[in-house]
């Protein structure tokens, strides 16, 4: 059976124009095949003999089939050659499977969330959960705007140190860059015999457990609570133009961060409390300071700071103030050095103890009545561990 | 030294006009038919004073024959000429479509390769002049969809007079489109602007909460609308398209990757639009870019209207890209 | 007939190239080698072999999709043509057009186009760059008698007619716009007063008389050539088989089709040939056996022609820039 046409896939067989035994040639036509366009000539392409009619009149068959076959001229009878056509393509493929009628599709399971790909994807990146994620938009669309929200309100209230550290940095290093720039600095300093307070200091600690010994600072951070007490213009703050003295005396407390700098968080009305009260204070500031969990009220509430790094073997401090306080104080290292009492050298302890004040609030005079008032109190450690309602003597 | 030439305040129309006479100054080659391009002056005032110019041979008016004048295009373009063929408008191409669609786009490839076919076809395209469903489709997304062809949009001054000196130097048929309601469109331009590439998308105005991409008439509306946006907070970045085939997926894609929200403004019908394409795009390239579905403004799905309110109502108008893009980035009307 | 012998000989070995190549594809069509649409051009041999003596290698040739004596005539090799019917990237379009397509760039053979009328404006264009290029050329376009009752015929002439361009129409007329005769598609059926009344010069020629053809073409080619405007020539013809090889011919009788096969252009100048003496059995029998071996070749080689790489699909869709 020929191809005819581009769509013809089969054809029915309508007459036979030979018999078997007739020569034909090349050109004859053969038969008569019924197509859907209607009735076709059909021609063989060879010479040769009609050895057999393989197709009956009124047989539908494929393009390809064989219709009959043909013996050429000088070939043997009953060796059979393919006759009319032996097309060089296969035979077409069945016909397709009817196409079945609409099939209705079943309702879907379980609402899916409604999320913008783009808000999906950044939910993944950053780690949020869908299920507890709001979206603000009334149509109930996640975007991203809602995943932004979701991750910023997952971050617990006090930050991961590493985070916190650099912001506290920063934070300090455009203080310190402000009091440079607008703090009129004047220094003093002053030795102070601290014999007596570390002796007695010893003897305290004999009474206290491991866990509660004081720290050498602590009568210090007493001291210099009740000093600004004695003495005006050092605690409070410069604001619009004015000293504005604290109503308590929040000593900002000069801690070391993991990771370098400084802070100096309150310890809160430092010249009601006692030593041991002070302590403890200090030692929650310090694990606090560590852990970089600090309340930004501490940040801000100190009205005078307080550095001491003997500790780190400095002698002399030269501190700069935390604007808006208006002094800093700063303690050196406790050293036992020669010092001259009604003509003999003793060894004494010593420790040199500076103050940096804002010379818009205060000057040289009221400077060294403070450095003087501190050392004095020093010099009385058992009034040290008493708190404020006991009167102190000037 | 001498100053270099200052820029000159003009017209698309005329920056079209500086093109065609620059070309047909430069290449003998070149020439212009089409209806009334000579003795009228060209029906938009395009190629006035031309004819005097050039003389008859470089332009030529055409009788009303647009299947034989494109044909003859085609014919001219692969004999070593590079005709510049007017067709009046889109709606008249209709009957050139045999010619361009069978003849100018295949040629190369159904000869496997033998032959190109230098030729430019400009068109009026557009409507909003009240001009009645038979004057007034924008087909040129329609076209953009024949492989074999290049279709161009100039929306300003510099692409009216750059794209026509480049298409005239591309090897394959380029179909410039002219939105009518720009020829009157006024600006600056260099006295020595010279040609622009025709396969880029430019940014015209930069924003960082949605983009607005748009080509050729839409494009002052869609700048209008950005600036409304702007005075309500929303920062739009518009792209004007340029060249419709073949499109810069890549400036595309990276405005959506910045934005993550898209509007298009499309003067074609919506459905099966150019649209459309780009909507697929977008999906294809930038679907984890997206924060919300893409939006489209197109022309209403009706042969367009002779009155006024009934045309403004089937065209792409500002208030209602502005409404598209503010729903897209979320904020309600 | 006072025709040169060698000449005699060539334009009788021309017509039966054409033949046998035409019979060669109907089998292979039959046998599924060759897919698609196939439009043969038995009986109008006369006609391309004939008029196709008028032209020069430069001028510009166009043609239908009934076009494989024109290009075998214009000359196209057998197998590349073969090779394109059977879709090998040996073919002359690389196996892109197919039976109804074949162009060659070097003997300016611009198609092989399907849609009917097509060319005819294509044509204007290219005739229309001759004169402005002031190229001594003239552009041949064969199409059928079916292709003027389209707009785009009347459209061509006259713009032809009006610019004056060096174009010659060659009007195939062989009765049949496929299944539709032509008095019951036209309410004139006088071809050359149309072209005329759209102001071309018209004549009209037995296009089964190879001789004729010949004749009249080159004196049609050398008029348009001179400048003396476009020609419109109409040969009167008749296709043996069908419109193409899935036509059952409902729309003719056999008796009409035998009348015809009557003025078979290879038999009748096969018999004047060998009446003149330029022909006997011997050199009959030597052409054929010369014709068999040239198709024979044409067949192998696009047997043995390879596939464009699919990779290449694309690759002639624009032309190739250089890197900017």
């Amino acid at each position: 059976m020929p191809s005819l046409g581009a769509d013809m896939e089969a054809g029915t067989l309508v007459e036979w124009q030979i018999q078997p035994g007739q020569e034909v040639k090349r050109g004859h036509v053969v038969a008569v095949v019924e197509t859907q366009k209607g009735a076709v000539d059909v021609e063989i392409w060879d010479d040769g003999t009609v050895e057999q009619l393989i197709v009956q009149p009124g047989q539908k068959v494929p393009v390809g089939a064989v219709l009959a076959l043909l013996r050429a001229p000088g070939e043997a009878p009953g060796a059979a050659a393919p006759g009319v056509t032996a097309p060089a393509t296969p035979v077409p493929a069945p016909a397709p499977a009817p196409i079945p009628a609409a099939v209705a599709v079943p309702p879907t399971a379980a609402p899916r969330v409604k999320i913008s790909p783009s808000a999906r994807r950044l939910a993944a990146e950053l780690g949020v959960d869908l299920a507890t994620v709001q979206p603000a938009a009334a149509d109930g669309i996640i975007t991203r705007e809602d995943i932004e929200r979701a991750a910023q309100a997952r971050k617990p209230a006090a930050p991961q140190p590493a985070d916190w550290h650099a912001r506290m940095r920063t934070a300090i290093a455009a203080a310190m860059s402000k009091s440079k720039r607008e703090i009129p600095h004047y220094y003093l300093a002053t030795e102070i015999d601290v014999t007596p307070v570390m002796t007695w200091l010893a003897q305290e600690n004999l009474k206290r457990g491991v866990s509660e010994r004081l720290l050498a600072v602590v009568p210090m951070m007493k001291a210099v609570a009740l000093a600004l007490h004695a003495v005006p213009g050092f605690n409070g703050f410069w604001v619009d133009g004015g000293f504005k003295p604290g109503a308590a005396v929040h000593l900002g407390m000069a801690i070391a961060m993991r990771g370098g700098g400084l802070v100096a968080p309150a310890i809160h009305d430092a010249d009601s409390k006692n030593l041991d009260q002070l302590m403890a204070d200090l030692r929650d500031l310090i694990n606090r300071v560590r852990g970089g969990r600090l309340k930004s009220s501490e940040m801000s509430d100190p009205t005078v700071t307080l550095t001491s790094l003997g500790e780190q073997g400095v002698e002399t401090v030269y501190g700069v103030i935390y604007p808006p306080q208006v002094a800093i104080i700063g303690l050196g290292k406790i050293t036992e050095r020669p010092q001259a009492e009604q003509g003999q050298i003793v060894a004494r302890k010593m420790l040199t103890a500076t103050l940096a004040a804002d010379h818009r609030a205060s000057d040289g005079h009221s400077g060294a009545l403070f450095l003087a008032a501190l050392g004095r109190l020093l010099q009385q450690p058992e009034q040290l561990s008493k708190t404020t309602d006991q009167k102190l003597s000037q | 030294m001498n100053a270099a030439p200052a820029a000159t305040r003009t017209t698309y129309r005329e920056a079209l006009r500086m093109a065609l006479r620059e070309a047909l100054a430069r290449d003998p080659r070149v020439f212009l038919m089409g209806e009334d391009v000579g003795r009228y002056g060209g029906t938009y005032a395009v190629s006035k004073d031309l004819l005097e110019e050039f003389g008859e041979e470089r332009i030529r008016d055409t009788p009303l024959s647009e299947s034989a004048f494109v044909g003859a295009g085609i014919g001219a373009a692969l004999a070593g000429m590079r005709p510049i063929v007017e067709i009046m408008t889109v709606n008249f191409s209709l009957l050139a479509l045999d010619q361009i669609m069978n003849n100018a786009a295949t040629l190369r490839h159904m000869s496997g390769g033998q032959f190109s076919i230098p030729l430019v076809i400009r068109m009026a395209t557009g409507g909003g002049r009240q001009l009645a469903a038979q004057h007034s489709h924008s087909l040129e997304g329609w076209y953009a969809h024949i492989p074999g062809l290049r279709i161009v949009t100039p929306a300003t001054l510099e692409d009216a007079r750059g794209m026509l000196r480049t298409a005239l130097e591309d090897p394959d048929p380029v179909l410039m489109f002219e939105n009518a309601l720009l020829y009157n469109l006024e600006g600056e331009l260099a006295a020595d602007a010279g040609a622009v590439d025709i396969d880029r998308a430019a940014v015209r105005r930069g924003g960082s909460d949605v983009t607005l991409i748009t080509y050729g008439g839409s494009l002052g509306k869609t700048l209008q609308a950005a600036e409304t946006l702007a005075q309500e907070g929303i920062q739009a970045e518009v792209i004007d398209l340029r060249t419709l085939r073949p499109l810069d997926d890549a400036t595309i894609v990276a405005s959506v990757a910045k934005t993550h929200r898209a509007v298009i403004v499309d003067e074609g019908w919506k459905s099966g639009s150019l649209a459309a394409e780009i909507m697929a795009r977008l999906m294809e390239q930038a679907f984890y870019e997206l924060d919300a579905p893409v939006a489209r403004v197109c022309s209403a799905e009706v042969p367009v209207p002779y009155a006024k309110h009934l045309e403004d109502a089937a065209l792409p108008q500002v208030p209602a890209i502005v409404e598209a893009a503010k729903k897209v980035v979320g904020r309600r009307v | 007939m006072n025709i040169d012998r060698d000449l005699a000989l060539a334009l009788l070995r021309q017509m039966m190239r054409i033949r046998r190549f035409e019979e060669k594809c109907a089998e292979l069509y039959s046998a599924g080698k060759i897919r698609g649409f196939l439009h043969l051009y038995i009986g109008e041999e006369a006609i391309a072999a004939g008029a196709m003596r008028a032209f020069r290698p430069d001028d510009a040739i166009l043609a239908t999709y009934r076009e494989h004596g024109h290009a075998l005539a214009r000359g196209i090799s057998a197998g590349a043509i073969m090779a394109e019917m059977y879709g090998k990237a040996e073919g002359c379009s690389r196996g892109h057009g197919g039976s109804m397509h074949l162009f060659d760039a070097g003997t300016r053979f611009y198609g092989g186009n399907a849609i009917v009328g097509g060319a005819l404006p294509l044509t204007v264009g290219f005739a229309l760059a001759d004169k402005m290029q002031g190229k001594p050329r003239v552009t041949a376009c064969f199409f059928g008698e079916g292709a003027m009752a389209e707009g785009e015929f009347h459209e061509s002439m006259n713009l032809a007619a009006l610019w004056k361009v060096p174009a010659l129409f060659l009007c195939e007329n062989n009765l049949y716009a496929m299944g539709t005769a032509l008095e019951r598609s036209e309410a004139k059926t006088n071809l050359c007063a149309k072209a005329e009344s759209d102001g071309v010069r018209a004549e009209s020629v037995d296009g089964m008389d190879v001789v004729a053809v010949m004749e009249a073409t080159q004196r049609a080619a050398d008029s348009v050539r001179a400048g003396a405007g476009p020609m419109f020539l109409e040969f009167r013809t008749y296709r043996f088989r069908a419109h193409s090889m899935f036509d059952p011919e409902l729309y003719r009788s056999k008796a009409e089709v035998e009348h015809w096969k009557q003025h078979c252009p290879i038999a009748n100048f096969s018999a004047a040939l060998r009446k003149q003496g330029s022909l006997d059995d011997a050199a009959a029998a030597r052409l054929e056996q010369e014709i068999e071996a040239e198709i024979a070749g044409a067949v192998a080689f696009a047997e043995a022609g390879t596939l464009e790489p699919v990779e290449l699909l694309t690759r002639d869709v624009y032309t190739p820039r250089n890197a900017s």
